[in-house]
C-alpha cells in the first residue's frame, strides 16, 4: 500500500485509458504523456499498460508502507529520473517541482491496483469516471502486474523537446479563411493557465472562420486543434470530449502528443505542417 | 468525402444521421482491422485506427459507405427500447405554457412518437434522442440547474434525453424514469446505442 502524504498541485492514477467507448460518450483518458508512462512501467518490469501515478507540477510525497521498486519518467522532478530504484518499507518518495515539463510519472513494480472502471484505472477529469484525484491520505494498493525481471538499468530521459507541434491539416481546415493554417504555423502561441488534461488552451494569432453557423457535432481525436468562435486554438489531450461542435483546423502528430502534454502555463509553442523537425 | 483527422483517423462525411447509422452498423458488423473507435455523428462517422494503413482504410471506408449510402431517411432498423416515465418534471407546466398546449398534451406528444438515438456525448451514456415532436422544441433554460438527478427525462431543442448520471444541466425536465440507462458494471454500459429506437410511455 502507498499512502499519499501530499499530492502536489494535482495528481491522478493513470494507465492507458479506456478506448473503444467513444460512441457511448466515454473519453479515452489515460496518461497524457503515454510514452513516459510506458517507459516507467518497463523500467520496473511491469506491463506497459499498468497503472501509475501522473503528478502535475511535481511536489508530491508518497509513503511506501511496504518496500517496492519504483521509477520516475516525464518531467524531471528529482535526481533519479529514468532509473529503477528501491524504496524501503516506510520510505517516502518526494518529488520536486520539475525543471521543465509538467507531468511526471511514477511507476511502482506491480502497478497501482485501484478498482478498474470500464477496463481502466484512469481518472477521467472530464466525465468523472475512475478514481478520485489523489488527496492527502489516499491509499493506493500495489498489484501483481509485474511481468518480467527488472533488466533495464537506465533509460536516460529525453531532455526538453523543442516546443514545436507538427500537424496534419484538417479535417475542417476549409472552415477557416485562406491563410489561417499559415497563421497557426506562424505563431508563437502562449500556453494559458486554464490548460488541463482535457486540452492545452493557447493564446496567440486568432484563426478566423470563413464559414459562420454551427458545425454538426462530430467525433474528435487526441491532438485535435479545435478552434472555438474566439479564434484561439485548443489542443485536445487525453480527457478530450469524444465529440465536439467546433471545427478542427489541424491534428497534432502522434509523436508530438507528449510534447503537448508537457507544456506548462506560460510556455511558448509553435506549430508546423512540415513532417520533420 | 472522407477527411483526414490526424495520422490515425478518418472522418467520413455521410450527409445524414440515417446514413451515419447505416455506416456505423456496417463497420461494427465487419470491423476493418485495427479500428478501435467508430463514432457516428449527425453527418459524419469518425473511424480511429492507430497503426492501420490510412490509405487502405480510406478505400475500404469509401467502399462500405458506397454500399450503405443512398438517400437520407428510411426507417431506422435498430432495436426498440421502451422507457416508462413518471411525468412530474419541474418544467412540465412551463413547457406546456411555452408550447401553448396542456401538460396532458405535452405527455401525449412526448410518448406519441418513436425517437431514434442519434449519438452520445456531453457525458458518458448521454444520448441525443432525435425525432421529437416539433411542438416540444424549446431552447435550453437560460440558467442551467447545478444538479439534475440521474433518470431525469428532458427536452431541449430538437432532442429528448435521459440524464444517465446526476450532472449540471440546462434541459427542460418533463419527468423521471427508474430505467437505468448507464451502468459501468454492465456490458455495454449504455442502454442507448446510436441507431436504437426509443419509445417513452407513461409509467
Amino acid at each position: 500500500m502507498i499512502e499519499v502524504i501530499a499530492p502536489g498541485p494535482y495528481a491522478t492514477v493513470q494507465d492507458l485509458g479506456r478506448p473503444g467507448h467513444a460512441h457511448l460518450g466515454v473519453p479515452r483518458s489515460g496518461a497524457a504523456d503515454a510514452p513516459s508512462l510506458r517507459l516507467a512501467n518497463r523500467l520496473v518490469g511491469n506491463r506497459e499498460d499498468a497503472a501509475g501515478v501522473e503528478v502535475t507540477f511535481g511536489q508530491a510525497r508518497l509513503r511506501f508502507r511496504e518496500g517496492a521498486w519504483a521509477a520516475l519518467t516525464g518531467a524531471p522532478a528529482g535526481a533519479r529520473m529514468g532509473v529503477p530504484f528501491w524504496v524501503p518499507p516506510g520510505g517516502e518518495l518526494r518529488l520536486e517541482a520539475p525543471e521543465w515539463g509538467l507531468r511526471t510519472y511514477v511507476a511502482v513494480r506491480g502497478g497501482i491496483a485501484v478498482e478498474p472502471v470500464l477496463g481502466s484505472r484512469s481518472t477521467d477529469s472530464l466525465s468523472g469516471l475512475g478514481p478520485e484525484p489523489l488527496r492527502a491520505g489516499t491509499l493506493l494498493p500495489v498489484g501483481g502486474f509485474a511481468v518480467e525481471d527488472i533488466s533495464v538499468d537506465l533509460a536516460p530521459p529525453p531532455g526538453p523537446a523543442p516546443a514545436v507541434l507538427r500537424v496534419l491539416a484538417g479535417p475542417r481546415d476549409d472552415w477557416f479563411v485562406p491563410g489561417a493554417l499559415e497563421a497557426l504555423c506562424g505563431g508563437p502561441y502562449a500556453v494559458s493557465q486554464d490548460s488541463n488534461r482535457v486540452g492545452v488552451r493557447l493564446r496567440g494569432p486568432g484563426l478566423a472562420r470563413a464559414r459562420q453557423g454551427e458545425l454538426p457535432s462530430e467525433g474528435m481525436v487526441a491532438g485535435a486543434v479545435q478552434v472555438p468562435p474566439d479564434g484561439q486554438p485548443i489542443v485536445f489531450l487525453a480527457d478530450h470530449p469524444p465529440t465536439g461542435g467546433y471545427p478542427v483546423i489541424a491534428v497534432v502528430r502522434q509523436a508530438d502528443l507528449p510534447v503537448a502534454a508537457q507544456l506548462r502555463p506560460g510556455d511558448e509553442v509553435r506549430f508546423t505542417t512540415r513532417p520533420g523537425r | 468525402m472522407i477527411r483526414t483527422a490526424g495520422e490515425h483517423a478518418l472522418l467520413v462525411e455521410t450527409g445524414s444521421l440515417a446514413a451515419s447509422h447505416r455506416l456505423d452498423a456496417a463497420l461494427r458488423a465487419d470491423r476493418p482491422e485495427g479500428v478501435v473507435e467508430i463514432v457516428p455523428g449527425p453527418e459524419t462517422v469518425l473511424v480511429v485506427a492507430p497503426g492501420a494503413d490510412r490509405e487502405r482504410l480510406r478505400a475500404r471506408l469509401a467502399a462500405v459507405a458506397g454500399q450503405v449510402g443512398g438517400p437520407p431517411g428510411g426507417a431506422a432498423a435498430g432495436p426498440v427500447v421502451t422507457i416508462p416515465v413518471v411525468y412530474d418534471g419541474a418544467d412540465l407546466d412551463s413547457v406546456a405554457s411555452l408550447a401553448g398546449i396542456s401538460a396532458e398534451e405535452v405527455v401525449a406528444r412526448h410518448t406519441g412518437r418513436e425517437l431514434v438515438v442519434g449519438w452520445l456525448g456531453f457525458a458518458p451514456g448521454f444520448a441525443y434522442l432525435t425525432g421529437l415532436d416539433p411542438v416540444l422544441e424549446l431552447p435550453r433554460l437560460d440558467t442551467p440547474r447545478t444538479s439534475v438527478p440521474a433518470g431525469s427525462v428532458a427536452v431541449a431543442g430538437p432532442y429528448s434525453a435521459v440524464y444517465p448520471t446526476a450532472s449540471p444541466g440546462g434541459w427542460r425536465l418533463l419527468g423521471r424514469t427508474t430505467t437505468r440507462v448507464w451502468d459501468v458494471s454492465a456490458d455495454p454500459p449504455s442502454l442507448f446505442r446510436p441507431g436504437m429506437r426509443v419509445r417513452f410511455e407513461r409509467a
